[in-house]
């Protein structure tokens, strides 16, 4: 077997004679290399004819043109911004990036809350326990059948009832669910703080580490090494032990009623909650069914040996039949991910700003209309296609490996 | 094979074609959107369609309002009959895209006047039907006085206006803080500032005076004396349409000088029979080419008055009613703003 079998339809003897192409119409290659051209002049003619349009309509109306007003100051108010933003002096490409920040808080946060819950429930409709079946069975036909912009809308009407933020007079609470949004407090940052992050973190790493040297001893020695003791004393202990020699400083950032509002502590808005939760309702109903048809795709046999070899049902799960499913369910997952991320730009009907409601705005007050959508498309087409080139990736590195 | 080749070929050329020659305007009027019009039967004006007093359907289902009734005008004068509107329900948003794509013929939708609309949006403002400015409506059991007393506030306001950026000047040069919710949809921000979410809700004072007349609890709610912003609201048209604009901010001044010359719907029967001023006649196309000068039938500021009326006929009409004051919205020789200049 060392390669002595040449397919005799690879050897150069029995290869079918090159011949020049001939300018005939009888000829695939000429034949092929005509319409191609045709085609692509086509294509690139209704191109070159609509931009040309465009740019003299955009001139006949007297419409300025081009990405400079990018560098104007914008102006408008934005309500929810994670990098500093002042109307007063940001320039309107400063208020597009807060808009695609906010479009990434929502998806990026919708796409693991959403992959989650919908786990949980395509997993419960596989249940044997006859009222978590029927239950998650009702919440996929039912949220999965109304269309997502009636359920952001009655998601932000109900938070929208809550009481005022002025009923909460006199009230002891730190944690305030109110109209105005969810207000919890905020611990104090301090340098402690910092370093016990930092300490956390470097523990992880070497939990993680500790586990695989763990898992190699066991697969030489049969027997593995207690793990929990590492990861008690480097994820908790040693955290602890850094921020108490530091001070222990513990100070909340409570929130207080002031004038027309609470003041202090951090805010959820109702806008991005009823944005976040009505997503990831709607989008884990969608993923609740790819879980589930991916597990019902392992065959019934996989289950009986792995039951079989007498593990525990939950690690029949883990170990032998979601490494199976997940080669059926990744790639309708992709298009999962891709949908909430552009049902994200529903936003602009409750008034959370993502970057379609900035560009929108900014294509109304500058009048930039062209460059606006051309923004928001670039904007989506960037997320779609990092988030593609990733599960892609991963769907590569979990295919069965065929020999 | 051959016929599908030559068919392909054909198209390309043809869109190649199309794309050297460059279009030219239809020579007609010389207006492309005056002989659209005609050759339609119809104009279609651009409203917001949902502000009580501006423009909202009656139970009916026809558009009722002074924005309403600005499109009936230019209808009446253009085409001799104020009903042959088409009213397209416009978002503040998406207004000017509306017009500068041509899918409306004119803009009649309380918007703002400014420079850079005119200057870089491809727009003109062929006249003013209401001069307006921002301000403030609350809750009165917030307990707010004026709006200097509005420090940290949530407001409501529609995104994409000229409303929003007045508030950000106004809370800058005022060197306080305001949390503002931007919603599109009218009825969407009207609802979260009933629901509590926002303090005030903030746009044209005439907007916030309508929408307070029209609420049952109207007692409830206070509008804050402040205005904050001009805003001189109007009819919009495209700009490279000369004739077009000519046309429109002439029937806006026709209404003007008809008020101011005391002519009105149920006189101007008489006032075509028996009139001897001669800015009367010349109005009402008993006397001289106006008409004609603007492309239009002569007796187009007759078709005006009569079936729409004049400016303070369609004010009292669909503002008084709400319970307004007319102030600086009078014509000049009242004290107001409304001034045209000659018809001559």
């Amino acid at each position: 077997m060392s390669g002595s079998i040449i397919d005799p339809r690879l050897a150069n003897a029995r290869a079918a004679p090159k011949r020049g192409m001939q300018l005939s119409w009888s000829d695939p290659v000429f034949r092929n290399i005509i319409w191609q051209t045709l085609i692509v002049g086509l294509i690139a003619g209704v191109i070159w004819y609509l931009a040309a349009n465009t740019v003299r309509n955009l001139e006949v109306r007297h419409i300025a043109t081009g990405l400079g007003f990018l560098s104007n100051t914008a102006g408008i108010p934005i309500a929810e911004t994670l990098i500093p933003y002042d109307p007063a002096t940001s320039t309107w490409g400063r208020a597009i990036a807060e808009g695609i920040l906010n479009t990434l808080k929502v998806a990026l946060v919708g796409i693991v809350l959403s992959t989650i819950l919908g786990t949980l429930i395509g997993i419960g409709r596989l249940s044997k326990n006859w009222l978590v079946a029927k239950l998650t069975a009702v919440y996929v036909e039912v949220l999965r059948d109304l269309p997502l912009l009636l359920q952001l809308l009655f998601w932000y009407s109900l938070l929208q009832g809550l009481p005022g933020p002025r009923d909460f007079r006199g009230s002891t609470s730190i944690v305030f669910l109110t109209s105005r949004g969810l207000r919890l407090p905020l611990l104090n940052w301090e340098d402690a703080h910092s370093w016990a992050l930092v300490v956390f973190v470097v523990g992880l790493i070497g939990t993680f580490l500790w586990n695989r040297a763990a898992n190699k001893k066991q697969d030489a020695t049969g027997t593995k090494p207690a793990v929990w003791p590492v990861a008690l004393g480097l994820l908790i202990v040693l955290p602890v032990l850094v921020w108490a020699a530091m001070g222990a400083p513990w100070t909340l950032d409570v929130p207080v009623l002031k004038g027309f509002n609470m003041v202090g502590g951090g805010t959820i808005t109702p806008e991005y909650f009823a944005l976040l939760f009505g997503l990831v309702l709607y989008t884990a109903s969608y993923i609740a069914e790819i879980v589930r048809s991916g597990i019902q795709a392992v065959p019934k046999g996989q289950w009986e040996a792995a039951g079989a070899l007498g593990l525990h049902p939950f690690a029949v799960l883990r170990l032998v039949v979601l490494p199976q499913a997940l080669r059926v369910i990744i790639p309708p997952m992709t298009s999962q991910f891709l949908n909430l991320t552009k049902n994200s730009s529903l936003a602009v009907a409750i008034g959370f700003q993502d970057v379609v409601s900035v560009s929108g705005t900014m294509l109304n007050q500058t009048g930039q209309a062209i460059e606006g959508v051309a923004i928001i498309m670039l904007t989506f087409l960037a997320f779609s296609l990092s988030i593609s080139l990733f599960m892609n990736w991963y769907n590569a590195r979990i295919a069965l490996v065929e020999r | 094979m051959m016929i599908r080749m030559s068919l392909t070929g054909g198209l390309l050329a043809s869109a190649m074609l199309a794309a050297v020659a460059s279009p030219a305007f239809a020579q007609g009027s010389g207006s492309a959107t005056l002989d659209a019009v005609k050759a339609r039967g119809q104009l279609i004006c651009g409203v917001a369609g949902a502000v009580p007093g501006f423009s909202l359907p009656d139970s009916q289902g026809v558009m009722r309002g002074l924005d309403a009734d600005s499109c009936r005008n230019v209808a009446a004068a253009v085409l001799g009959d104020a009903n042959k509107v088409k009213f397209a329900n416009l978002t503040t948003t998406n207004r000017f895209t509306a017009l500068q794509s041509g899918e409306v013929d004119m803009l009649s939708r309380s918007t703002t006047w400014t420079l850079g609309r005119e200057a870089s949006l491809g727009l003109m403002f062929a006249g003013v039907n209401y001069y307006d400015g921002t301000g403030f409506l609350v809750k009165k059991a917030l307990g707010v006085k004026t709006a200097k007393e509005m420090d940290g506030a949530t407001i409501c306001v529609q995104p994409g206006t000229s409303t929003e950026l007045a508030i950000s000047d106004f809370y800058r040069v005022n060197k306080m803080k305001f949390t503002p919710i931007l919603i599109q949809d009218l009825a969407e921000i009207q609802n979260a500032f009933l629901a509590g979410r926002c303090d005030a809700y903030s746009t044209d004072s005439s907007a916030l005076a309508t929408f307070r007349a029209t609420q049952t609890n109207k007692d409830d709610f206070l509008l804050l004396p402040d205005i904050i912003s001009k805003e001189p609201l109007g009819y919009v048209v495209r700009s490279g349409d000369d004739k077009w604009f000519d046309i429109v901010r002439w029937t806006y001044f026709a209404t003007v000088t008809a008020e101011e010359l005391g002519v009105d719907s149920k006189n101007v029967d008489e006032m075509v029979k028996s009139s001897t001023n001669p800015d009367i006649k010349r109005l009402l196309g008993t006397e001289g080419d106006m008409g004609k000068q603007l492309g239009l039938d002569p007796k187009w500021a007759y078709n005006v008055i009569k079936q729409v009326g004049n400016l303070g006929e369609t004010w009292d009409r669909n503002i008084t009613v709400l319970g307004v004051q007319r102030g600086i919205n009078a014509i000049w020789t009242k004290g107001g703003l409304q001034y045209a200049p000659p018809i001559r």
